[in-house]
């Protein structure tokens, strides 16, 4: 087998542009929600009332023990099911999937950043809520400006390895048709026999990505630490 | 060196009479434990009252019920007449909503052991929050007040380090400016020195000499600085299990206490 360097040249170009139409995409934005609706659910779970924070509790431990593509193809099937596409409008089925695609990985991955928010508030000293409470600082407040501060220095640095964890993930993208930059690579590859050149660009172009946000994440880390 | 102000339990300047807090028939329970038991008694306006005794003997736990980080197991505490987080109903106990226990705990300040300064905000956000969040203060009002107040404290120059910065000495004056800065009518002092190297004790109790001096702000302190509770207190409470053995005027407490236990205890700390 010989490494053709023209080949893996010529896939550079279509890989990229999937990588920043799609996986990048999806990536960014499901990290937005994943990072609002974890910090919704740690909250809510320290706020809400026994049983309905034990129903939260539950909710949020079956979306992340089950697996991502299964939830992609539930998601399909629910979109599918409401009227074929039609009840969306004019929009494409591939945006109509890759929008999908983002607002399920923001959800799954809203679960596991809501208990690394979770680990952040649990490691504020009791002593800050007592403070709050001293100086009748309503409880919003006593959230917005003590506890999440605080809880998101603690925790920043792991939901950035979360981000890292769902870029990984986006091949699973896959399953739901919609094209990201691995599903790509096997296409073009497929067109010119070239699977080795093409799958090597596509895991240089995710390493070129995840790597320095690694490094990035961690140079935050010891920036944040009081 | 004392600095006291002659004692005057009935009225300190205030123009309302009746006693500032009222104890009544309190109990505190950690599950099976028995903290507190049936304990009765009040202090007046402009009081200041020293609670001593063994650890455990339920000292700080009156303090943490009085600032409402302790739920009431059974009994009441009134403040200026007022229950503070259960009233008597006819013959029933009610727990009173939230909304009433804030209102009435804005009267309340407490400095803490650990200071517990918020590491997030300087040492000015961190006296300024609470007045411009729950007093409605503006900001130049509130930081022209919390200047004042740093200046009291003699740590004017340091108004916009962060908590970390500073010594535990400095913090425990800041968390001490802090709490004032809410204009409280009842300050509660839990310890403030406990966790201080000895070398900066000093400067945190030359700072509450002044406050005993120059306020009739009502205060409950527990401290093992006896010293500074015959200097600032007009009347000291002896606590063993959860009760009151001993009530006196710190003079006759620190030089002849009656109770066979009182003699033990101030013997072992003196």
């Amino acid at each position: 087998m010989e490494f053709d360097p023209n080949a893996a040249f010529e896939a550079v170009g279509p890989l990229l542009a999937a990588f920043l139409q799609v996986t990048l995409l999806v990536t960014v934005l499901g990290s937005i929600i994943a990072a609002a609706l974890g910090l919704v659910w740690a909250i809510g779970r320290r706020e809400l009332p026994r049983i309905p924070g034990a129903i939260l509790a539950w909710i949020l431990d079956v979306v992340r023990m089950t697996p991502l593509p299964l939830q992609l193809l539930f998601g399909m099937a629910v979109v599918t099911e409401l009227d074929g596409f039609r009840r969306f409008g004019d929009i494409e089925p591939t945006t109509l999937l890759t929008y999908l695609g983002i607002v399920v990985f923001g959800i799954h991955y809203s679960t596991y950043m809501a208990e690394s928010y979770r680990a952040g508030i649990e490691s504020i000293r009791q002593g800050q809520w007592e403070a709050a409470t001293a100086l009748s600082l309503p409880r919003r407040r006593t959230w917005r400006a003590v506890i999440i501060p605080q809880a998101l220095r603690a925790t920043l640095p792991s939901l950035g390895n979360w981000a890292i964890a769902m870029f990984k993930d986006t091949p699973f993208l896959i399953v739901i048709t919609v094209p990201e930059m691995v599903s790509e690579a096997e296409r073009i590859g497929g067109a010119s026999f070239k699977y080795t050149e093409t799958f090597a660009v596509a895991g240089l172009i995710f390493l070129a990505a995840s790597y320095p946000t690694a490094v990035l994440m961690r140079k935050l880390e010891k920036k944040l630490a009081y | 060196m004392p600095t006291e102000t002659a004692p005057d339990p009935t009225g300190a300047g205030s123009s309302e009479t009746g006693p500032r807090i009222v104890m009544e028939n309190v109990r505190k329970q950690f599950g099976k434990n028995v903290v507190l038991d049936d304990l009765n008694f009040s202090v007046d306006r402009g009081e200041r009252v020293t609670l001593i005794g063994p650890s455990g003997s339920g000292k700080t736990t009156i303090l943490r019920l009085l600032m409402t980080l302790e739920e009431l197991t059974g009994g009441y505490i009134y403040v200026d007449g007022e229950p503070l987080t259960h009233a008597k109903r006819g013959e029933r106990r009610v727990k009173l909503r939230s909304g009433e226990v804030s209102r009435i705990r804005r009267r309340i300040g407490m400095v803490f052991q650990q200071f517990n300064l918020f590491p997030n905000m300087s040492v000015l956000e961190n006296i300024t929050e609470a007045p411009i969040h729950v007093l409605g203060r503006s900001k130049d009002q509130a930081r022209a007040d919390a200047l004042d107040l740093l200046d009291q404290v003699g740590l004017k120059d340091r108004a916009q380090a962060h908590p970390t910065q500073l010594s535990g000495g400095q913090q425990q004056r800041v968390a001490i400016a802090r709490a004032l800065a809410m204009e409280p009518e009842i300050l509660l002092l839990d310890e403030v020195t406990s966790a201080l190297d000895p070398e900066l004790v000093g400067d945190v109790l030359q700072v509450l000499r002044d406050v005993a001096r120059n306020t009739d702000i009502t205060m409950l302190i527990v401290t093992h600085e006896m010293q500074f509770a015959q200097d600032v207190s007009h009347r000291v409470l002896m606590f063993d299990q959860g009760h009151i053995i001993e009530e006196a005027s710190p003079q006759v407490m620190f030089t002849a206490p009656q109770h066979e236990r009182t003699q033990q205890f101030l013997q072992a700390v003196l």
